[in-house]
């Protein structure tokens, strides 16, 4: 449960990161509030050559508005999201869902990209950016891109990014739709069962599940109710191949997912 | 840009309750066994070192944080308080952890250090906290002997004690 050797580079410019990154490659990790690469590093699960601190770039501790969309910054820690003034305003789906996302002792240090970029598949903010349709920033010695959360997220724990590549930002859009956000978990903060996330549609509503798929699933609804509602939501909670594991079967997860499913449609809907 | 050598051991400066300190970490160092190996300060207790049990939580820059999911290095220049800053002196308990003993909210005491800091950063922030709150800050610590119930008991206890002293500084 200790971490095998690495060097460790802090970073004083964002171009000093990149050029570690683009020289040493995947052998290099970015490490920014460390909630989940730390306990990935303890655990040995990760073992890179070097860390790059990338905490006291105080560019990248930002929050911005640019017209529709919310970025911030890879610096940015969970904590000072939550204490943002506008975000319950702003972006009212993460302000539902950041309280879940681990607890006052990680959210203190944790970053909102650093989840993202982390990309468990029963995490919460990955979660609300594949609802809201968001995008990462992402940023190498050569180039910046954007990537859609949809085409970001490949597969448990695995993402888009390039190994020469850093998260930059991530962008929420603004909606001011009906949003709802619930979670099942054994503890209030522990990784999610089944945690599910709805927003209001033009024509009905998109729903997004964490926890049951190897990634963030979002499935756009017309507007149903009773059976045919129950229907398709039953035949979303089969596709995403829900397993077995020690916190629950397959079969209670495709019981949240129907549950929890028809009662945020339902509360969207209304 | 510095870049500090795996295996070796590099100078860290920070303050540990209201002091200046420096020992040496090798980058992997994690910050729990930088604080009670290099430094001695072993109030600090060492759980799971994975960030879920919050024995070893520690205040970092006024915040409560893990010390098994933070690096020794990561703490360069960064203000650090642990279990040891609560007494007034080595013979008397301060207000927190007068109010866990008076309630019984501990029995082995394994996972108190981390809960005490906890709220002690908490209640500087929140002096009136009501319990949910309490509770939502604890759900961030296991413990598996006493049960919560005394803990949010002395918590709430504590915190109207700190709020009446500082009530009183404030008059006076």
């Amino acid at each position: 449960m200790k971490p095998a050797a690495f060097d460790y580079v802090r970073a004083e410019h964002l171009d000093e990161a990149l050029g570690v990154l683009s020289e040493e490659g995947s052998d290099a990790r970015v490490i920014a509030g460390g909630q989940s690469l730390m306990a990935m590093l303890n655990m040995r699960l990760a073992k890179p050559k070097t860390l790059i601190d990338i905490m006291r770039l105080a560019d990248l501790d930002r929050i911005e508005r640019n017209g529709g969309t919310i970025t911030i910054g890879a610096g940015v820690r969970q904590a000072s999201l939550l204490e943002w003034p506008e975000l319950r305003d702003s972006l009212q789906l993460v302000a539902l869902a950041l309280p879940w996302t681990g607890h006052v002792q990680t959210r203190s240090r944790g970053t909102v990209c650093g989840s993202i970029a982390h990309a468990d598949p029963s995490a919460e903010l990955p979660l609300v950016l594949q609802a809201l349709g968001g995008e990462v920033h992402l940023r190498s010695a050569r180039r910046r891109r954007r990537v859609a959360a949809k085409d970001f997220f490949t597969g448990m724990m695995a993402t888009a990014r390039a190994d020469e590549e850093l998260i930059e930002a991530v962008s929420f859009p603004t909606v001011q739709k009906r949003c709802a956000f619930r979670e099942v978990a054994r503890r209030h903060g522990d990784f999610a069962i089944v945690a599910c996330a709805a927003v209001e549609t033009a024509d009905g509503v998109r729903l997004a599940i964490g926890g049951v798929a190897d990634m963030p699933a979002a499935r756009d609804f017309p507007r149903l109710d009773g059976s045919a509602l129950d229907d398709a939501l039953n035949a979303f909670a089969y596709e995403l191949d829900a397993r077995d594991d020690v916190h629950a079967t397959a079969r209670y997860r495709r019981d949240l997912v129907r549950m929890i499913g028809r009662d945020l449609v339902r509360e969207v809907l209304q | 840009m510095s870049r500090s050598q795996a295996g070796w051991r590099h100078l860290i400066r920070f303050t540990l309750n209201g002091k200046p300190c420096v020992g040496e970490a090798e980058p992997r160092l994690l910050l729990t066994d930088f604080l009670r190996h290099q430094i001695g300060a072993t109030g600090t207790h060492v759980g799971c070192e994975h960030g879920v049990c919050g024995a070893c939580t520690v205040s970092i820059d006024g915040k409560p944080a893990r010390a098994c999911l933070t690096l020794a290095v990561q703490i360069d220049g960064c203000e650090v308080r642990t279990v040891e800053s609560l007494a007034p002196s080595p013979d008397r308990l301060g207000i927190l952890q007068a109010a866990f003993k008076r309630n019984h909210a501990l029995q082995c005491g394994f996972c108190t250090a981390g809960i005490l800091m906890s709220l002690d950063s908490f209640l500087r922030e929140h002096p009136r906290p009501d319990e949910e709150s309490i509770c939502d800050l604890l759900s961030g610590h296991l413990c598996r002997c006493t049960g919560y119930a005394p803990i949010v008991r002395a918590a709430m206890e504590a915190a109207e004690e700190l709020a009446d002293q500082n009530q009183e500084k404030t008059n006076a």
